[in-house]
C-alpha cells in the first residue's frame, strides 16, 4: 500500500494508462492517507468518493488531487479560509477543477489557506493554522499553506493552489516541494475566488517538476468564461532536458537582499554553482524597480481585493449577522464578524488607495511602478533566458513569530512579488536545507526561476534539469511516503 | 434683477433589447417570476467573471453612429463601487473616462458621451405603506440585474422644459428606429433624468445644477423641469443659492422632494475593470453599425422639408415613423398630389378626426387606408368636392370605412361644378341679403360672410368657397 | 500618516465596523504600511503608462445566445433569508 504512495503523480498516471496500476486502489490509498491529516491541512475531505463539483469521476485516469479551498466546487463546501463563507456550497464548479475532474483526477479534498489568500503563513485562516510537516511548530507558508503541506506531508500526491504575490512559490519553498505560478492568463480564473484580479493565478504544487508539468498541462487553456485567459500556445510537454548548456541565468543585483538568512544565502550560492556545473551561465542583471515591488503590490492587490470582497455582504450567500437592524447594520455586522483582521486591514488599505483624492498618488502610481517592473524584466530577458532568486528570505518561521507586524509579514514576498506584477511565470524548486536563524533542525530552502511570459516549457525544462542535478531527496521526518 | 436663463442637460438610460444580459447568458426578463433569470455571474457568487455581450457592443456602436458620435478607438470598462442590495457585486461595471462613444449631436443638442454599463436588480419594498420610508424590509429580484444599458449624456444645451421634453421624444424615436431598444418610459426601458440649473441670461458660467430623477413620461419630464426651474428662479431671485442635490418629482402633487441622504456623497472609487479587456472597434464593426442605420428622424425631417413641407409639419410627421411611412404611402398612391397637401390632410384633418375617437391610432394598420386618403385628397385638390365636404367624407371613412368616391355619390356631396347654377344661387342670395351687399359696398368686407353662408346653405356645402367669393365680388 | 478620522471614513466606505481599540490598532498598522508604500510616491514616473491590463487582449466578447439560467431553488439555495422567491434584506434606514 505504502509503495503506491511513493509513486510520483506522473508515475501513477503512466502506470494507470499502461494498465499496470489499479486506479481505484490508488485513489483509495490516498483517501486513507488524507484521512490521517494531523496538520489541519484539509478543511474538507471527500471520504465517500462523492460527486465533487457535480462530476463523478467514475474511473480515475490520473492521480487524485487536493484543491485549495479557494476553488468553487459545486455542492461541496468552499470557504476561502473565511468565516464569512462558512457553510457555503457553490452552485457551480471552477473551470480549473472541472478540467481536472474531466481528466479523471478525483478530488481528495479542499485544503486550508490564509483567508481570501491574504497571508504568507496560513496563520490567517478562520479554521486554524496549518502545521509545517517538517516542524509542526512552524508555518508551512501561505496563502496556499494547506496545498503545500498535503504534498510535503504525504497527504496528497499533488495539489493546486493560487499565487497572487508568491502564495504558491513561498509555501512550496517552506515545505520543500515544487510550486509553479504560470503566466497570467495561462489558466482560467473562472470559479477561483478572487483576491486581486490582475494578479491571481492557479498553479500546481507537486513533488517533482515533471509532475508540475503534467498538472499544468491538464489545467491550462483558454476559457470562454474568463476574458483574460489565453492558455499556453502549443500546450505543455513533459520536460526532458538533462543539462543547462547554452542557457543564461540572471541574478538581479537589486534582489541580492541584505535581509537574507545566511543559510538561505548559502543554498542560493551553491545552486548557482550547480547551474554552472550543469553547463549554465550565471550573469548579473539589473531590475532597478523591483525593490519597489512590495510597495506597488501592497497598493494594487488590496485595492482590487477591497472591490472583490465587497460582494460578501450577507445578502445572497454566506453568513448574515445583524439582520435585525437596518441595512447598514447588517452590512457592517456581517462583514466585521465574518472577516479576520488581515482581510480587514487589506480592505481598509485598498479602499483608502482608491478613495477620492488618493487614487493618483497610490493606485495610479503603483500601476506605473508595475509597468516599470515589467519593462525591467523585458530588459533582463534580452540578456538572459531566466532570472533567478531565492524564493523567500528565510526558511519556515515559527508560528506567531511574524504575526504581530504586518509589514514584516509582507516582506516575505520580496522575491516573489515582482514576477506577479509582471505577469511572468516563475517556479520554486527545493534546492537544499538550512538551519533557521536561532538554530534548530534544518529546513528546506527554495530556489526561484522566472522566465518570460508563456515560456513555461523552457522554464520547466531548465527547472527539471536543475532539479535532477541538485538531487534534493530530504523528507520531513515521519513522512508517510516511505 | 437680471433675467435667469434655464440650462438643462439630460442623462438618458436606454435598456438594450438583446437576447441576453450584458455580462452573462441569462435571458432578459419581462415581468416574469422573481429570480428565474439568474446565474452565478449575475448573482455575483464568489469566483465568477464577466464576459461582454457582443450584440450590446454592436447596438452601442449603432447608437453612437445615429448620434453622430466620435467612436473611441479604444475604450475600457471601469468598476463603480458602492453598496446596495440591487448591486450584487457591490460594484457596477460601467465606463468612466474612456467611454465607447464621445462627442456627437442630435438635432440642436450636442451629445457629450454615451457608454455601456449593466443595470441594477429590482428591489421591492415590503412594509405598510409600500414606500421605501417606513418599510421593514426589501425583497430583491435579480432578473433585471445585468441587463445591458447605454447611458447617453447631453451637453447642457436645452433652454426650456418643453424643448427638453421635445428633444427627449426625438431621441426616443431615433433610438426606436434603430431597433436596439423598446425605449418605453413606462416599462423602464427608457429612463430620462434631467440636470437643471439657472444663470443670469448671457452668462457663460454654469450655475449649480440639481438632478431630477424618476420621471416616467415626457409630460412629467416637462412638468418636473418646469417645477424645478420655478423653484430655482424663486430661490435665486430671493438671494438664495442652489444646493447640489438629487430630486424626485411627484406629478400628482407637483412637488419636488430631495433624495439626498445624510451621508456624504458617494465616493465610487473608480478603477479600470481588471476582469475585462479593452474594446477596440474594428473597421468591420464600425461599418456594420453604420450600415445598420435606417433613415433616422433628423434626416427624414430634412428630406420632407425638401419636398415642400414646412418644418413644423415635417417634424410632426418624421418623428412618428409609422405616420411618416403612411404619409409616404399616401403620396405614392396619389401621384400628382403635392406632398405638402397630403401632409396637411394627415397632421390636420385626419389627426383631428382620429382624436375624437379617443383611441391611439396605429398607423401600421391605419383606420383610413393610404389609398383611401389619397383618393380623398385628390378629389378635393381637383375641386370635385369642397374641402368642407371632404372633411365630412373623412369623418365617414373614419367612423365606418368606405371609398371616398362612393360616399360622395351616396351623400350627394359633389361640388357644384355647373357655374350657371351657382351663379344663379349667388344672385339670389345677394338679392335676399341686400343689406349685406350695402355693407360691403360701404367698406365692410366681412359682411360677405352672410351671403356666403346663404349660398352654402342653399348648396348644402357643395359650393367651392373661393368660387362663391369670386362671383360675389364680380356682381358687386 | 493616516489619522483616526480617515480610518473611520474608510471603514464606513468599506462597510466595516471597528471598535475604538480596532481603530487605534488600524491607525498604527496602516500608517506603518503606508509609510513603506509611500516610497513610490517620490519616484519620477512621468510619462509611464499605468498597467491597467496585463494580457494584451482586445475585444474578447460573448455571442448573444441565451444559456440555461439557474433553477430558482438553486439561486436561492444559499440565501440567508429567502422569501417569496426573492432575497429579503433589511431596508435602508429612513433618512
Amino acid at each position: 500500500m505504502t509503495d503506491l504512495l511513493a509513486l510520483t503523480a506522473l508515475e501513477a498516471h503512466e502506470a494507470m494508462a499502461a494498465g499496470d496500476l489499479d486506479a481505484a486502489e490508488y485513489t483509495a490509498a490516498w483517501r486513507q492517507a488524507a484521512a490521517g491529516d494531523e496538520l489541519n491541512a484539509y478543511l474538507w475531505q471527500d471520504r465517500a468518493g462523492e460527486e465533487v463539483g457535480a462530476i463523478a469521476v467514475a474511473e480515475a485516469r490520473t492521480a487524485p488531487v487536493a484543491v485549495k479551498d479557494i476553488f468553487c466546487t459545486e455542492g461541496v463546501p468552499t470557504t476561502a479560509g473565511s468565516r464569512i463563507l462558512e457553510g457555503y456550497r457553490p452552485p457551480y464548479t471552477s473551470t480549473a477543477v472541472r478540467r481536472l475532474l474531466e481528466a479523471g483526477a478525483p478530488v481528495l479534498g479542499k485544503t486550508n489557506m490564509d483567508e481570501f489568500a491574504m497571508g504568507s503563513s496560513n496563520e490567517n485562516s478562520a479554521y486554524g493554522p496549518v502545521l509545517n510537516p517538517w516542524d509542526r511548530e512552524r508555518v508551512p507558508g501561505g496563502s496556499s499553506g494547506g496545498s503545500a503541506a498535503v504534498v510535503a506531508g504525504g497527504l496528497a500526491p499533488w495539489s493546486i493552489g493560487t499565487d497572487t504575490g508568491g502564495s504558491i512559490r513561498q509555501p512550496a519553498a517552506f515545505c520543500g516541494i515544487v510550486g509553479l505560478k504560470p503566466t497570467y492568463g495561462a489558466i482560467s480564473r473562472y470559479g477561483m475566488i478572487a483576491f486581486a484580479s490582475s494578479l491571481d493565478q492557479c498553479g500546481p504544487l507537486t513533488r517533482t517538476v515533471k509532475d508540475a508539468a503534467l498538472l499544468l498541462g491538464l489545467l491550462q487553456g483558454r476559457d470562454p468564461l474568463d476574458s483574460t485567459s489565453v492558455g499556453i500556445e502549443g500546450g505543455v510537454s513533459l520536460p526532458g532536458r538533462e543539462d543547462l548548456g547554452g542557457l543564461r541565468f540572471g541574478v538581479p543585483a537589486e534582489l541580492a537582499g541584505d535581509d537574507l538568512d545566511p543559510g538561505v544565502r548559502e543554498v542560493f550560492e551553491a545552486t548557482l554553482r550547480k547551474i554552472e556545473e550543469l553547463g549554465g551561465e550565471i550573469a548579473e542583471v539589473s531590475l532597478p524597480n523591483s525593490e519597489h515591488g512590495i510597495s506597488a503590490y501592497y497598493v494594487i492587490a488590496p485595492a482590487e481585493a477591497s472591490s472583490n470582497l465587497a460582494r460578501y455582504d450577507g445578502v445572497r450567500y454566506g453568513i448574515r449577522a445583524g439582520g435585525d437592524g437596518d441595512l447598514i447594520e447588517m452590512y457592517e455586522t456581517t462583514r466585521s464578524e465574518g472577516f479576520g483582521p488581515e482581510v480587514k486591514r487589506r480592505i481598509m488599505l485598498g479602499t483608502y488607495a482608491l478613495s477620492s483624492g488618493y487614487y493618483d498618488a497610490y493606485y495610479g502610481q503603483a500601476q506605473k511602478v508595475r509597468t516599470r517592473i515589467a519593462q525591467d524584466f523585458d530588459g533582463a530577458f534580452a540578456e538572459v533566458d531566466f532570472v533567478v532568486t531565492p524564493t523567500a528570505p528565510s526558511v519556515a518561521f515559527k508560528q506567531g513569530e511574524k504575526s504581530d507586524d504586518p509589514l514584516a509579514m509582507y516582506l516575505n514576498d520580496f522575491f516573489t512579488v515582482p514576477m506577479s506584477l509582471a505577469g511572468i511565470p516563475a517556479i520554486s524548486i527545493p534546492a537544499g536545507l538550512a538551519a533557521p536563524e536561532g538554530g534548530g533542525p534544518q529546513l528546506p530552502v527554495g530556489f526561484q526561476i522566472a522566465a518570460p511570459a508563456f515560456a513555461e516549457q523552457r522554464l520547466l525544462d531548465a527547472a527539471h534539469a536543475l532539479e535532477q542535478g541538485i538531487g534534493f531527496d530530504a523528507r520531513p521526518e515521519g513522512g508517510s511516503d516511505g | 434683477m437680471a433675467e435667469l436663463e434655464a440650462v438643462i442637460g439630460l442623462e438618458i438610460h436606454v435598456q438594450l433589447a438583446t437576447e441576453t444580459k450584458m455580462f452573462c447568458g441569462c435571458e432578459l426578463s419581462f415581468g416574469d417570476e422573481p429570480n428565474v433569470h439568474t446565474c452565478p455571474i449575475c448573482l455575483a457568487h464568489p469566483g465568477v467573471l464577466p464576459v461582454p455581450n457582443e450584440k450590446a457592443i454592436h447596438y452601442a456602436l449603432q447608437i453612437g453612429a445615429a448620434l453622430n458620435c466620435e467612436i473611441a478607438p479604444r475604450s475600457i470598462f471601469h468598476r463603480k463601487n458602492y453598496f446596495y442590495p440591487d448591486s450584487p457585486k457591490a460594484y457596477q461595471i460601467s465606463q468612466y473616462d474612456i467611454p465607447i462613444c464621445g462627442a456627437g449631436r442630435l438635432g440642436d443638442v450636442r451629445i457629450h458621451r454615451a457608454h455601456l454599463e449593466e443595470d441594477a436588480a429590482k428591489t421591492i419594498h415590503v412594509g405598510e405603506s409600500g414606500r421605501i420610508h417606513g418599510s421593514a424590509a426589501s425583497l430583491v429580484d435579480f432578473n433585471r440585474g445585468g441587463t445591458p444599458l447605454v447611458e447617453i449624456v447631453t451637453e447642457p444645451d436645452l433652454r426650456d422644459a418643453a424643448e427638453a421634453a421635445d428633444w427627449a421624444r426625438l431621441l426616443r424615436e431615433t433610438v426606436r428606429q434603430l431597433g436596439v431598444s423598446d425605449v418605453n418610459m413606462e416599462e423602464g426601458s427608457l429612463r430620462v433624468d434631467a440636470n437643471v440649473s439657472v444663470r443670469p441670461a448671457g452668462s457663460e458660467e454654469l450655475g449649480t445644477k440639481t438632478e431630477l430623477k424618476n420621471m416616467n413620461s415626457f409630460r412629467f419630464l416637462q412638468r418636473g423641469v418646469e417645477a424645478e426651474l420655478a423653484r430655482q428662479r424663486e430661490l435665486v431671485g430671493a438671494g438664495g443659492t442652489v444646493e447640489q442635490e438629487t430630486l424626485h418629482f411627484d406629478p400628482a402633487s407637483g412637488s419636488l422632494t430631495s433624495l439626498r441622504s445624510k451621508e456624504e456623497a458617494h465616493d465610487y472609487r473608480y478603477f479600470p475593470e481588471p476582469d475585462l479587456v479593452p474594446l477596440v472597434p474594428t473597421e468591420e464593426m464600425l461599418r456594420e453599425a453604420r450600415e445598420a442605420l435606417p433613415e433616422l428622424p433628423v434626416a427624414r425631417i430634412e428630406r420632407y422639408e425638401g419636398l415642400g413641407l414646412d418644418s413644423d409639419t415635417a417634424a410632426l410627421l418624421a418623428r412618428e415613423t409609422e405616420m411618416a411611412a403612411y404619409f409616404e404611402a399616401v403620396c405614392g398612391e396619389a401621384g400628382d398630389l403635392e406632398p405638402r397637401v397630403a401632409a396637411n390632410w394627415i397632421v390636420g384633418d385626419l389627426t383631428a378626426e382620429l382624436r375624437k375617437r379617443d383611441e391611439e391610432e396605429d398607423f401600421e394598420n391605419p383606420t383610413v387606408p393610404a389609398s383611401g386618403l389619397a383618393q380623398l385628397a385628390t378629389l378635393v385638390a381637383e375641386k370635385k368636392i369642397s374641402h368642407g365636404s371632404g372633411r365630412k367624407v373623412l369623418a365617414t371613412m373614419v367612423a365606418e370605412g368606405g371609398e371616398p368616391g362612393a360616399i360622395v355619390e351616396r351623400e350627394g356631396l359633389a361640388q357644384m361644378s355647373d357655374s350657371g347654377e351657382l351663379e344663379a344661387i349667388v344672385e339670389k342670395a345677394m338679392a335676399e341679403n341686400a343689406d349685406a351687399v350695402e355693407k360691403i359696398r360701404a367698406g365692410n368686407p366681412k359682411a360677405v360672410g352672410a351671403i356666403v353662408g346663404a349660398v352654402m346653405r342653399e348648396t348644402k356645402g357643395r359650393a367651392d368657397g373661393g368660387e362663391v367669393n369670386r362671383l360675389i365680388q364680380e356682381k358687386l | 500618516m493616516i489619522d483616526r478620522d480617515q480610518v473611520l471614513h474608510v471603514a464606513r466606505l468599506a462597510r466595516l465596523r471597528l471598535s475604538d481599540e480596532d481603530v487605534e490598532t488600524m491607525v498604527g498598522e496602516l500608517s506603518g504600511i503606508l509609510e513603506h508604500v509611500d516610497r513610490i510616491g517620490s519616484l519620477d514616473l512621468e510619462g509611464v503608462e499605468p498597467t491597467s491590463h496585463v494580457v494584451a487582449l482586445e475585444n474578447v466578447l460573448r455571442a448573444d445566445v441565451p444559456w440555461q439560467s439557474l433553477p430558482r431553488d438553486a439561486a436561492l439555495a444559499s440565501a440567508p433569508e429567502p422569501e417569496k422567491g426573492a432575497f429579503r434584506v433589511p431596508s435602508p434606514q429612513a433618512e
